[in-house]
């Protein structure tokens, strides 16, 4: 009998959670709602709901939001992809779960409010098919054996067969696929075996099927085939520059309708592969990478705008007032007259407090008091905009004005 | 003075009818005094509802009762007296529910804020344990929340935990689910909830693993568990060793030195890379070169599309028809003109009574080019060098298949096959002699006629492409 055999659950979870820990997305939000209450299907007769915004039951020190138990069935694996921990030639111990047990430790995490439900990746063992299956089974075991009703998200493997994925979407709310790397030139590098061109068809087929299965279901009033599907991107394993990364994500949006591009700056794992680079890249980069996902999704601003092609983001001001600075001239702004589109443009403005200006101007004209109560702050905003009681003056075109909007950095670690 | 008696500090219905009550009599905001009477049967209970017809007929906002029901769970001593205050101003100044900037009702919302805040965290960090030795199984929880929500997230929890009976204990109050109805109780006492749970254990084993000490941000950390709710959450006490521990886990493996990668892993990369790589050989089938266009790098377009489509049809069809290039849903299912230009297609073909299964149809271009824009991604002309580049793969497959004639829809087919470009409204409508012996025949791309605004040059166009396939069929 190998030590394999006599791992307690213990161990195992210890392992396979260690191992999934360099997957950054933990959403359980934007599932189709549903309960265990009442629904299409009745009354249910185990547990589980999502309603649509996710919780995150805990938080780790690293700041993270632990919302679904994440793990991996097993982090045996074929490939050796230089970043994971999981490639074939790291020593990192090694341990696979039964599909029972992922079933039960997930009930039995969710009967006590631990988490929102289940996310499930594995290290490619025997081939993608077999692998895709094992997983297929968690879901459906939960699904169909205990009438559960939480998130399930599971991941792809990529070189699974089509009907394998399309099964998984039966019973995942979302699917993912990780790109991993920024530039396909550098997943040939770091990951020889994984091949970007499969990577892209299978996101391609799984938005189709996404498509294709939600519209009658809905009409239908039955279950949703899974709503979303995301996928990671690591910073600074390779030499990709921000505008390259942030190109790859426009593309991704756009060709695989995704809903989330998660960005992970490489962190340095155990027993890490001589292709890496040996430092981390600063957390804050991964931070403003994020910000400038936000500005191409909800602000209007194009990818081009943010950055520059074979530049950095500029890792002391966030990428909305460093595009203001370098646009100085549109600036300041009256917050009583701009439109909606100007304001989003404007540092320090959100989403929510430019819907509140322009709800609260129809009342009154807007003093600086008044932006910071819908706004919260004005410290970023002040030397961009003009209110009933202030105008910037000289401080729009302030050549200290950087260095003054430069935010001492917290992020870090030491 | 005025004093109003409410029954419970989250008796909003108490506070509403008050309010309705004294706003009918006039009685400004500074003349009451808002408290909390546990004893019912004292004197001064709340004043009973406004007769019918007293005072101005005045209708609250609902977004106002939506925020007044959130604002009354809030711990806060003012929050009647402001709720009353919102209620006197609102009859005076109709606008101020659409000022978010107002001071009152931006503390109002502050305080409705905290209240949905601590709601959420109510959902997230309560802990059930199993009470021990009971069936069927009873779950219980201690929980203290930051504002008085037990009774308001309740049904949340009736709506999670339907299958299993539960009760959470709070200080306020208690609510109980027996698999049907919901209960509420006074508040209890820690002591009354079971003390531990063997999944615990396991559930810390998981958080102590998931944390990555590379990361360590204890800050933000806090800012979204405040240590307010640690005593209640059983992995809470593992934090102090995390954040210990975590700058000298994080040293060990930037330190460890790395580990040489197999020889069997080498000799893996090496040949994927053979296996991978594009020779510029010339392909001898049309699987060949479907297969060998997913790995062409001729221009640049590879990069942001999903995948080659290649040509699909009978390999020695007598016809064959080229587009331009793929579009979204080409890109993605690897086939040509299944897209809304291939549907706009495929209704030409049967009113010209043209079987697509015996024509072997392909695109000038074998990638997609776009551009994104917003979530979209927007069609582009392929350029000059880009159809002369694919020009290769279009060249190979008519070397393939041979076709007798080539009917080429748009003036990036036309490029793709004669290597110059004509315009479509005048080399339409005759054959045009290939090199080779094969005929062409051009016409109008079916994207073309989606985008011609006018309805009556669109008929024309549409019947135009409908007469030249049936000139490429007669052509066969």
């Amino acid at each position: 009998m190998s030590a394999m055999a006599v791992l307690d659950l213990k161990r195992k979870l210890a392992i396979l959670s260690d191992a999934a820990k360099y997957d950054a997305s933990c959403a359980s939000s934007g599932a189709e709602k549903r309960n265990s209450l009442s629904g299409p299907e009745g009354r249910g007769k185990g547990v589980g709901s999502t309603e649509g915004m996710g919780i995150c039951h805990a938080y780790a020190p690293d700041g993270r939001c632990i919302s679904l138990l994440k793990i991996l069935l097993t982090n045996f694996c074929i490939y050796d992809c230089a970043y994971c921990i999981n490639r074939v030639s790291s020593n990192a111990p090694r341990a696979r779960f039964t599909v029972k047990e992922v079933v039960d430790l997930t009930l039995n995490f969710y009967k006590r409010n631990y988490i929102e439900g289940l996310f499930l990746s594995s290290g490619v063992i025997q081939t993608g098919d077999y692998t895709m299956e094992e997983m297929v089974r968690v879901a459906k075991s939960l699904r169909l054996d205990h009438d559960f009703r939480g998130y399930i998200h599971l991941k792809l493997i990529p070189e699974a067969s089509p009907e394998l994925a399309a099964e998984a979407g039966l019973y995942a709310d979302r699917v993912s696929i990780n790109i991993e790397l920024p530039q396909d030139e550098s997943l040939t590098i770091l990951a020889p075996e994984k091949d970007p061109a499969g990577i892209k068809r299978a996101m391609g087929r799984m938005r189709l099927s996404i498509e294709d299965h939600n519209e009658p279901a809905k009409k239908a009033g039955k279950r949703k085939f899974a709503t979303s599907q995301s996928t990671q991107l690591i910073v600074g394993a390779d030499a990709a520059r921000d505008s390259d990364i942030l190109a790859r994500s426009a593309n991704l949006y756009g060709a695989y309708k995704l809903r989330r591009v998660y960005y992970s700056a490489f962190s340095p794992i155990p027993d890490a592969a001589s292709r890496l680079p040996s430092m981390r890249p600063p957390l804050m980069r991964e931070h403003r990478l994020y910000q400038a996902d936000w500005l191409m999704r909800f602000y209007g601003f194009t990818q081009g705008e943010i950055v520059e092609p074979g530049e950095d983001l500029d890792l002391t001001v966030d990428p909305k007032t460093a595009w203001a600075l370098r646009h100085r001239g549109d600036f300041p702004v009256d917050v009583n007259t701009a439109d909606r589109d100007t304001l989003l443009r404007t540092p320090g403005l959100g989403t929510r407090g430019v819907d509140r200006i322009l709800s609260a101007r129809r009342q009154t004209r807007l003093t600086l008091a008044d932006v910071k109560r819908v706004c919260g702050s004005t410290k970023r905003a002040q030397p961009f905009i003009v209110t009933a009681d202030w105008t910037p003056g000289g401080l729009t075109d302030a050549k200290g004005l950087k260095a003054s909007l430069i935010v001492p950095e917290q992020l870090s670690l030491f | 003075m005025r004093v109003v008696r409410l029954a419970s500090e989250i008796d909003f219905d108490g506070w509403r009818r008050a309010g309705r009550a004294l706003r009918a009599e006039g009685v400004p905001p500074e003349a009451v005094v808002w408290t909390v009477e546990y004893d019912l049967f004292a004197d001064g209970a709340a004043p009973a509802a406004p007769a019918k017809g007293a005072g101005p007929r005045f209708t609250v906002p609902q977004p106002f009762i939506d925020l007044a029901e959130r604002v009354v769970l809030n711990r806060s001593n003012e929050r009647f007296a402001l709720l009353y205050t919102l209620l006197w101003r609102l009859e005076r100044e109709p606008g101020l529910i659409d000022n978010p900037a107002d001071p009152d009702l931006t503390r109002a919302r502050d305080m409705a804020k905290g209240v949905s805040r601590a709601a959420h965290k109510m959902k997230a960090f309560v802990r059930f344990r199993l009470v021990e030795g009971v069936e069927p199984e009873v779950y219980m929880a201690w929980f203290e929340p930051a504002h008085r929500v037990t009774e308001a997230v309740a049904p949340f929890f009736a709506r999670r935990f339907t299958g299993m009976n539960w009760s959470i204990l709070t200080p306020d109050a208690c609510v109980a689910w027996d698999g049907e109805t919901l209960k509420v109780s006074e508040g209890a006492d820690p002591a009354d909830a079971p003390r531990e749970d063997a999944q615990e254990e396991l559930w810390r084993t998981y958080y102590a693993s998931i944390f990555n000490p590379a990361r360590l941000n204890p800050r933000m950390m806090q800012q979204e568990m405040p240590k307010r709710y640690w005593r209640n959450l059983p992995e809470a006490r593992l934090i102090p060793e995390l954040i210990e521990s975590a700058q000298r886990r994080t040293a060990q493996m930037v330190e460890a030195r790395p580990n040489p990668p197999s020889e069997r892993v080498l000799k893996a990369a090496l040949r994927h890379a053979r296996d991978g790589s594009y020779g510029e050989s010339d392909p001898l089938t049309l699987e060949e070169a479907a297969v060998a266009a997913q790995v062409c790098r001729r221009c640049d377009l590879w990069r942001e599309a999903t995948q080659a489509v290649p040509g699909e049809g009978p390999a020695r069809a007598r016809i064959m028809i080229v587009g331009e290039q793929p579009g979204d849903e080409e890109d993605l299912t690897g086939r040509p003109f299944v897209g809304p230009a291939g549907r706009l297609l495929d209704k030409a073909m049967l009113e010209a009574d043209f079987d697509r299964r015996k024509a072997f149809v392909t695109n000038a271009v074998k990638h997609f080019k776009h551009e994104p824009r917003g979530k979209m991604r927007l069609h582009k002309t392929p350029d000059r060098g880009e159809v002369q580049a694919c020009r290769w793969w279009l060249d190979a497959e008519r070397r393939m298949v041979k076709p007798r004639v080539i009917l080429a829809l748009g003036a990036t087919a036309v490029m793709g096959i004669t290597g110059r470009s004509m315009p479509i409204a005048r080399s339409r409508g005759a054959p045009i002699a290939l090199d080779g012996g094969a005929r062409l025949v051009v016409s109008w791309h079916p994207s073309y006629l989606l985008r011609v605004p006018d309805a009556d040059a669109r008929a024309r166009a549409y019947a135009q492409l409908v007469d030249d396939l049936r000139l490429a069929q007669s052509l066969t």
